[in-house]
């Protein structure tokens, strides 16, 4: 027998897909008590992440429907449980991809709930009581206290917001295979979501930035808006040619079936390039460049919450928040066709406390 | 007017080599340069036959200059050494491998990684900076510049050691550079065969677990009974891989054939590394979902550099490695390339003496197969052994 989604004691509003049109409406469910573990969020804002795209569309299979997307969310505490120390009412807190791990394993103990095989997800998965996860397309979460970030005072809360999944997806992985020396060339393929706050996260690391993209008319945005020290047109074989060979790294956040062989062409000797998109397909892999430079290719999946603290307080020190459009709910729809076409600059973000009315 | 290969250096030389596409050997008179200041002389005593040989003579990779006289797994004792050559002597035991020669000045060449230079001279089938042809170690001797040379311990026998100045490096490289050598760690290792067997050996040196991963069900009591490998997979055994997923540190993939990564990247545990050595015709597919989910890497590495392969070499004597070498006769040689071209080999081939050149010579061939077809055919003791006397 399906479970109701309000088998829980608090009420709860929020819009979900019911089907893979991937069309969202208002939804009424409920969120579990606050146990003495847990802190209850009021959410102010949540930004829109192309993987809720994904899953309102079913286009990886596996959405349980209805879902409730957002997980890109922050908010203020109203709510602790009798073990929670390190967050009180009235704090700004955010909520990112995960609200749950085993706590157990070898990853777990590492810091790293993000690569745990029992990880939950914020939405879209199953908690430990077996009750489904609903995420912050919504007006309240609870959550974890291990899983809530401290969300830093000086960062705007709806700017903000898509560092919890766009902001870590790049950071970590940067971090984790060294992309962080001064002076060095760091590539980024793919203007969009992630793609502009690598941007931003690399020069705050001192880094040479060049955005690699096929598009022309974001040339002018990577560099005069977005600071990056040059643009390179894939499509533009002279301009490809030239730059062969120059870059130390590039976080490829490209979420499209796409060459690699240009990108690890691109790469100096024991470069690396990070692939952080999902496309729905394998990718070919050219081996002669990988073997004859020592080049790699290497996968990354947004980051445990200890080095989500980490990044959220890396940004509050650089001033670094996503550029928005800010939208209410029940534009969220329009937003999701836009955001299909990528036309965003280049997170949404909903305004969650204001627009969202039952 | 284009001198010939016997004018165009003072010192006669005597091997073996390709004059076109059909990669069949013959004799063949040349030249090698005096023995110049950096540089040591050597009398060629074995030689290894390496894939890449059959790839160079044959022309497969499109850029084979003819005669082309390979060979660069080369062994031998040192004859002459230059003016300024202080770290060999006459009578040492030397090797040369891949590489003759590089810029000396770029960052590949000043990190000890000459392997990666964009300049890096081969041994056999380039061009020297004198613009000569570089001839290979499957002739009489060899002259080369000391920063190319190693030295071999007296305690390494020789005939084994000649194939460690290849897949010896290659397999010993990547397992230093991307962190597979703590002891404890597990490693799998794809491919039972040249490169395959000797990147077992070293990493049972170093204290490593390591599994075989192999088309050929026929291999594992080799692989365990004699080889030493702790485990064995047959990698289209679903029911195998299955039971072996995420429990590897890294995977040395030997393989140059077309193969899936999938099923490998599913063995490694989170943060785990595969490392390929072969280098097949077309692209791969590579699998992104299982890459990010667990953050791995799929990577490439090609030989190592000067300062490594004299480590490896050390590393080799004192764990008294060697590669598993069978000997045979030059006279076989083109005979041997067909059946490796085919697949056709079997590994016991007999020992002869040839005359050469009016001495009593006798010349043993050396080879590693890298690619599938040839593992189940030469089997674990893939390796003849080019043997100049």
């Amino acid at each position: 027998m399906a479970i109701s989604p309000e088998e829980h004691p608090q009420k709860a509003f929020g819009w979900a897909a019911r089907d893979s049109s991937g069309i969202l409406s208002p939804f009424r469910f409920s969120r579990r008590e606050n146990a003495d573990d847990d802190v209850t969020i009021k959410v102010l804002y949540c930004g829109v992440c192309h993987s809720d795209l994904h899953f309102a569309k079913n286009d990886w299979g596996f959405t349980n429907y209805p879902v409730v997307p957002g997980h890109e969310i922050v908010g203020v505490v109203t709510k602790t449980g009798n073990n929670v120390d390190k967050f009180k009412v009235g704090d700004r807190v955010g909520v990112g991809v995960i609200v749950g791990s085993c706590m157990k394993c070898e990853t777990c103990q590492q810091d790293l709930e993000n690569y745990c095989p029992r990880t939950i997800f914020t939405y879209n998965s199953h908690y430990h009581d077996q009750t489904k996860t609903y995420g912050g397309y919504s007006d309240i979460i609870v959550v974890h206290h291990r899983y809530v970030l401290r969300f830093p005072d000086n960062l705007a809360p709806d700017a903000g917001a898509p560092l919890l999944c766009a902001g870590i997806t790049v950071y970590s992985p940067m971090k984790y295979y060294g992309m962080t020396e001064p002076g060095k060339h760091l590539g980024v393929a793919g203007l969009g979501g992630l793609g502009h706050i690598a941007v931003k996260i690399g020069k705050a690391f001192g880094l040479k930035v060049t955005v690699i993209s096929s598009s022309p008319a974001k040339e002018d945005e990577a560099t005069r808006r977005l600071g990056a020290d040059s643009f390179l047109l894939l499509s533009d074989p002279a301009k490809l040619k030239g730059a062969m060979g120059t870059m130390d790294y590039i976080i490829d956040t490209v979420s499209a079936v796409h060459a690699l062989a240009p990108l690890i062409g691109l790469l100096k000797l024991n470069g690396k390039l990070v692939t952080v998109g999902l496309p729905n397909k394998p990718l070919e892999l050219p081996i002669f460049p990988l073997v004859l430079g020592r080049k790699l290719v290497g996968g990354s999946d947004i980051g445990g919450v200890k080095e989500t603290q980490e990044m959220l307080d890396f940004c509050a020190k650089h001033n670094i928040t996503s550029d928005i459009e800010l939208i209410h709910m029940d534009y969220i729809n329009t937003a999701m066709e836009r955001l299909a076409k990528s036309d965003v600059r280049y997170r949404f973000v909903i305004d969650v406390a204001s627009s969202l009315t039952q | 007017m284009v001198e010939s290969p016997e004018q165009q250096h003072p010192k006669k030389a005597f091997g073996w080599a390709a004059r076109d596409s059909s990669g069949v050997l013959s004799p063949f008179k040349f030249s090698r340069r005096e023995t110049g200041k950096n540089d040591v002389r050597f009398k060629v005593l074995y030689c290894g036959i390496c894939h890449t040989d059959l790839h160079m003579i044959k022309n497969e990779w499109g850029n084979s200059t003819y005669p082309l006289l390979p060979g660069h797994e080369i062994v031998g004792v040192v004859t002459e050494v230059g003016t300024k050559v202080e770290k060999f002597k006459v009578g040492d035991h030397v090797g040369v491998g891949y590489m003759a020669g590089s810029c000396q000045s770029c960052d590949s060449c000043s990190t000890n990684a000459a392997n990666y230079c964009p300049k890096m001279i081969a041994t056999s089938g380039d061009q020297y900076h004198d613009g000569t042809p570089t001839y290979g170690g499957y002739s009489d001797i060899m002259v080369a510049n000391e920063h190319f040379v190693v030295r071999i311990p007296d305690s390494l026998p020789l005939d084994g050691a000649a194939p460690l100045l290849c897949a010896g490096v290659t397999t010993y490289s990547p397992l230093r550079y991307f962190g597979l050598d703590k002891p404890g760690m597990h490693v799998g290792v794809v491919g039972v065969g040249g490169l395959g067997h000797v990147a077992l050996k070293f990493a049972k040196a170093m204290g490593l677990k390591v599994t075989m991963i192999s088309t050929s069900p026929k291999k594992k009591e080799e692989a365990i009974e004699n080889l030493g490998a702790d485990s064995f997979l047959v990698s289209h055994d679903e029911g195998q891989m299955q039971g072996a997923v995420g429990t590897m540190d890294g995977i040395i993939d030997t393989v140059s054939a077309v193969h899936p990564l999938l099923p490998l990247v599913g063995l490694l545990k989170s943060n785990g590394k595969l490392v390929l050595l072969g280098v097949p015709d077309k692209p791969l597919e590579l699998p992104v979902f299982p890459l990010l989910m667990g953050r791995k890497i799929i990577a490439g590495s090609v030989i190592g550099g000067m300062k490594e392969t004299q480590e490896m070499i050390d590393f080799a004597a004192k764990h008294n490695i060697t590669a598993n070498i069978e000997v045979i006769s030059i006279d076989y040689v083109n005979t041997a390339m067909k059946r490796l071209v085919k697949a056709d080999v079997k590994y016991r081939l007999t020992f002869c003496i040839r005359n050469v050149q009016g001495k009593v010579s006798f010349w043993t061939f050396f080879v590693i197969p890298t690619t599938p077809p040839l593992l189940h055919i030469i089997g674990l003791e893939g390796f003849w052994v080019l043997f100049l006397y």
